[in-house]
């Protein structure tokens, strides 16, 4: 079987696609990637369909070696490198083509609270109701239902992806998004007094280390419900934002419950999700409010981006695989 | 020449919720003709198949329709969706009905003294309605194939417990707020727990993970601690089928 071994399995790592988003009234999370803009960009680095499944790592990152003739490999989300083992580093936004007992390490992700390794033709895993994305609660999808454990083989569909001049992505500026987090008023924001809403607009909140692929546990003022932090039971969409009886705010994310009882002041648009995806325990964030109507010119916009970025792709050149030339005795292994 | 008047009792609400979901809302109570009605409503919705419909989560009182924003608006959806709004939904049945074996005796029923007391009913009373009433799935949500079950008598509507346990185990039947649930996982939970199913109302490694959705009926019937460790001992009893009908 051609695989990726698992050496170290770091912590939380999952395979995660787009997610399953057509059960959710079989009350099924969505599940899939924290960061959809870091599995369109890691897949196009290696030549996938935007869609397809790849390794999410939150935190810290594992140790892999290639258990196959070869593979292609891009990390993005991140600005931490691949660390391959005796032949130093690869920046991520950048493919590489590695070889047979190979070792790829990815270290803590210093910058980014999840990132998206691809590789060249995706996992050869059954789907549950059409996706790989692993949903650690439910027990499905990805590697049996959990995250990833030493010893663990991932097979893969393409065991020896054929050389060719690995890309790059020449920007990755979009790590670099500030500013307020885009919500769409509501669904319930008339559980709250108007002054508990502007305060939620015009605070700035602190990502607690309550952050989990269900969602993100905010800090700061007490925002006050107009009667009560009960309500009947409704659907949620990836990016509410629910106010429990804390009166601080948690962003649903991913593995979110399908439905829930407290009331939503308002939802983060899909186009900022992503920006989510890659908030750490004490970053800071706020909020602007936005019409449904420029929300979704947002996604669209973003969609358009994304299409440029994978057609602007560049030759990466050629990454100097020490190991190899060892191999191959271009370079004396004497100094 | 008098035109179709929309039935003002009858208009819901539309709600955003962010860019991917649209939510028609029934006022705020729970009820099972308000159910009723967002069942025949997502039962409706479902036939006109429109492009960028992801999908329909029926709650107690309101539709949420997941939608791809690359697809379809909130507008085009809402005017889609309002004409169907308008018209009365009364059943919203799947035309499934499950009987459902519980046992409501000792460790099974942590909570059955209480529940007694809080509706002044003896426990074997509190068992008696409880397995006596047809229940309706009113919606799904909070674990995977999780189902909320209305409705109990006036005398159930109990609050929540004040201090939710750590871990209800899977399988546990519970009640509050007129309704009753069926624990699919084991996970935290704050309503009282009377019982306990030897089905499997979730399970992974099934074809078919989820027994009940919205819309089926239900029917606990009580079952003695050694008939219930016996079927709980056999796999193949871990999940029935439903008698179909209509």
């Amino acid at each position: 079987m051609n695989a990726l071994g698992i050496i170290e399995p770091g912590f939380g790592v999952t395979v995660q696609d787009l997610g399953r988003p057509r059960t959710q009234h079989l009350g099924i999370p969505v599940s899939g990637v924290l960061d959809p803009v870091a599995l369109h960009l890691a897949n196009a680095l290696v030549g996938n369909a935007p869609d397809c499944a790849a390794l999410e790592i939150r935190l810290a990152g594992p140790v892999l070696e290639v258990k196959a003739p070869a593979v292609r490999l891009a990390l993005a989300g991140t600005r931490t490198p691949l660390e391959v083992s005796g032949a130093g580093t690869v920046p991520a936004h950048r493919a590489v083509r590695l070889r047979r007992g190979q070792r790829v390490r990815i270290g803590p992700l210093a910058d980014s609270g999840s990132a998206v390794l691809a590789v060249e033709g995706g996992f050869d895993l059954p789907a549950v109701a059409g996706s790989l994305s692993t949903c650690v609660r439910a027990r499905i999808g990805g590697l049996a239902g959990r995250a990833l454990m030493a010893g663990d083989a991932l097979a893969l569909r393409i065991g020896d992806p054929v050389p060719r001049g690995d890309c790059r992505l020449p920007l990755d500026i979009y790590l670099d998004e500030t500013g307020p987090v885009r919500v769409v008023p509501g669904p319930q924001r008339d559980a709250f007094t108007a002054a508990a809403f502007d305060l939620f607009l015009a605070s700035i909140w602190q990502v607690t280390h309550d952050a989990d692929r269900m969602g993100i546990r905010l800090e700061g003022p007490v925002l006050e419900h107009r009667c009560g932090h009960d309500i009947v039971s409704d659907g949620i969409v990836t990016g509410s934002v629910q106010v429990p009886g804390t009166g601080r705010p948690i962003i649903l994310l991913a593995d979110h419950q399908t439905t829930g009882g407290y009331p939503k002041i308002a939802t983060v648009i899909s186009a900022d999700i992503a920006r989510l995806g890659r908030l750490r325990p004490g970053d800071a964030v706020g909020f602007r409010p936005v019409s449904v109507e420029e929300a979704q010119a947002a996604r669209s916009a973003q969609r358009d981006w994304l299409e440029e970025m994978a057609a602007s792709l560049e030759p990466a050149g050629a990454w100097l695989d020490r190991d190899a030339l060892y191999r191959e005795n271009l370079i004396s292994g004497v100094v | 020449m008098v035109g179709r008047e929309p039935d003002r009792d009858i208009a819901p609400v539309f709600l955003p919720a962010g860019d991917t979901g649209l939510v028609i809302q029934y006022g705020d109570t729970v009820d099972a003709a308000v159910n009723r009605q967002v069942r025949g409503l997502a039962t409706s919705v479902a036939g006109l198949d429109l492009p960028g419909v992801v999908d329909l989560v029926p709650t107690l009182r309101s539709l949420l329709v997941h939608y791809d924003p690359l697809v379809v608006s909130h507008a085009d959806l809402v005017r889609a969706i309002t004409p169907l709004t308008r018209r009365r939904h009364t059943t919203g049945l799947s035309g499934r009905r499950w009987r459902i074996p519980v046992c409501y005796e000792d460790d099974c029923a942590p909570d059955l003294p209480l529940v007694a007391e809080l509706t002044g009913l003896d426990p074997a009373e509190v068992v008696r309605r409880h397995a006596a009433t047809e229940f309706e799935v009113f919606m799904m949500g909070f674990l995977p194939g999780f189902p909320y079950l209305g409705m109990l008598p006036q005398e159930f509507d109990l609050p929540r417990r004040s201090n939710p346990r750590i871990r209800v185990p899977p399988g546990s039947i519970s009640v509050a707020a007129r309704q009753s649930t069926v624990y699919t996982l084991a996970s935290p939970g704050g309503w009282h727990l009377i019982g306990r199913t030897p089905v499997r109302f979730y399970d992974p490694g099934r074809e078919r993970p989820i027994l009940v959705r919205a819309g089926d009926l239900v029917r606990f019937e009580p079952v003695p601690m050694a008939r219930y460790r016996e079927l709980n001992a056999r796999p193949e009893c871990h999940e029935i089928q439903p008698e179909v009908s209509g």
